[in-house]
């Protein structure tokens, strides 16, 4: 697996510890840690949007904000405290920077398939075990059948679907009329050009990326 | 006489013409009426998803509109309505059909007179109740211009005319201390048919999210009576009532459709009068309550 070096990619285990005050992270947040840096350092613009659906473990995901320069650092402590605007799960309304209001699976790619809609080019992280929700194959199907390719989902695939996908979660997207590729969650290099952008793309892309299992 | 329904695409037609931020959400109810227009969505039957995308479009700065039967609308993405839209603070007009039992021969399935009751436990929803073709026109025209989320309920019974304003309006003064009838929506027509020779003031309402205490305060005067017909489930805005009269002793009536289940199909008019929301079941009511 191929880290790069990069001193705001090596800021985040710290920034981590900041919001959690523990060395040991929940692996949650760290299943989507590469994801999110390299959405945010390599691929998206500024026009670009991002619904992040699985508000799950969303330290990671505040860590790369702040080393970003989306939220102050300061914002980082306090945590989950009352008077943080930091919760368990991102609040739109309260964090600049934040486009979408998560926390209860499957409603992430429904909104992000509605922004599409207008042109935008919008890119939406779910989980492997997020997908068992049903409301997210009405999006599946909905946006791959009117070959939406403007939306881009990332399937965080880290083995934690109840009773597995048989044959590959992307397979199911696939049918339905998205084009899939399957890459290491950890690596930069592969991230970077599978969610690069495709111009000439008639259909919406899935990208699963593998991590650890669970 | 244009059903509201027809109306409503009309004017959804009009607006997508016209207005370049109106966006239309279909989920094959209304599909065909609305027609195909660039900024006209339909998703097929995938209504979670239809208030997914109007969430989007309204995070992109479009008015979307979303359109179905109460069941399908409010019921079945009701935590659509709560995160997509009011969690992530973004504006859509949500506009129904089949009201509680138009659907009468279709049954329970179809048929949601809970919705206003829902959407009402939601924070931050204008929900309007019109009783006349008319008034959806001026209702859904200043929900298009508008940015919040509203909710608006049609219905085919119909009141015999428009009443102007949409917000809390006397229709008729009873004496000093008289009981006080407010109507919603289409109950208007029975209603008036059931005070016509009693002593009561009758106030008539069609926008009842935010809800209006302290024009139903000072309708009621000296008075502590207070009945309520409201064309969905009994007792939705009995709280509103109690808030609005807090502080003073008062005796409230609340009539709607009871919270059971009919089994019944048929028409309409037969659920109607089987709920007691007749102008002879509500004379009834009032008979029994003001003697």
């Amino acid at each position: 697996m191929a880290i790069t070096t990069t001193p705001g990619y090596d800021a985040l285990p710290a920034l981590i510890t900041r919001l959690t005050g523990d060395e040991k992270h929940d692996r949650s947040s760290f299943s989507t840690l590469d994801v999110l840096w390299v959405l945010y350092d390599r691929v998206l613009g500024e026009e670009d949007r991002f619904v992040l659906s699985k508000g799950h473990g969303p330290t990671a995901y505040y860590a790369v904000l702040a080393a970003k320069g989306l939220i102050p650092t300061e914002l980082l402590d306090g945590f989950g405290d009352f008077e943080s605007p930091l919760g368990h799960h991102p609040d739109r309304v309260l964090v600049p920077g934040v486009e979408f209001s998560s926390g209860s699976l499957g409603h992430g790619l429904a909104v992000a398939t509605g922004r599409a809609l207008t042109g935008r080019r919008v890119y939406c992280l779910v989980g492997d075990a997020e997908l068992e929700e049903g409301s997210n194959w009405e999006a599946v199907q909905y946006a791959g059948r009117i070959g939406l390719a403007s939306l881009t989902a990332i399937v965080i695939d880290n083995d934690s679907s109840s009773h597995g996908w048989q044959e590959g979660v992307e397979r199911r997207l696939m049918l339905e009329g998205w084009v899939a590729r399957r890459v290491d969650g950890r690596d930069h290099e592969q991230l970077a050009a599978a969610l690069a952008p495709d111009a000439d793309g008639t259909r919406p892309r899935v990208i699963v990326a593998e991590v650890e299992p669970r | 006489m244009t059903s509201m329904r027809q109306r409503f695409y009309e004017i959804a037609r009009e607006a997508l013409d016209e207005d370049e931020r109106v966006a239309v959400v279909t989920a094959q109810i209304g599909t065909d009426s609305v027609g195909e227009h660039p900024r006209h969505f339909d998703v097929g039957i995938r209504e979670q998803l239809m208030i997914g995308v109007a969430a989007g479009l309204a995070a992109e700065g479009y008015r979307p509109v979303a359109h179905s039967y109460t069941p399908f609308l409010v019921e079945r993405p009701y935590e659509m309505l709560k995160l997509d839209l009011g969690h992530n603070d973004l504006g859509a007009v949500l506009v129904s059909i089949g009201a509680s039992y138009d659907a009468a021969r279709e049954g329970r399935t179809h048929q949601a007179p809970e919705d206003v009751a829902l959407v009402a436990a939601l924070p931050g929803w204008t929900i309007h109740v019109p009783g006349h073709v008319d008034e959806v026109d001026v209702l859904l025209r200043h929900a298009l211009a508008d940015d919040g989320r509203v909710y608006i309920r049609l219905s085919e019974e119909t009141n015999h005319a428009r009443v102007d304003g949409g917000g809390f309006t006397v229709l008729r003064r009873g004496s000093p201390g008289s009981a006080l009838v407010l109507a919603v929506g289409p109950t208007l027509g029975p209603v008036l048919e059931a005070t016509v020779e009693r002593d009561a003031t009758v106030a008539y309402l069609a926008t009842v999210r935010p809800f209006p205490h302290g024009e139903l305060r000072d309708a009621l005067g000296s008075g502590s009576d207070v009945v309520l017909a409201e064309p969905y489930l009994a007792g939705t805005s009995s709280a509103e009532v109690a808030v609005a009269l807090q502080d003073r002793p008062h005796r409230l009536l609340a009539l709607g459709v009871p919270n059971a289940e009919l089994r019944r199909y048929g028409t309409g008019p037969e659920h109607r009068a089987a709920h007691g929301l007749d102008a002879a079941g509500i004379a009834r009511s009032l008979d029994s309550f003001l003697s």
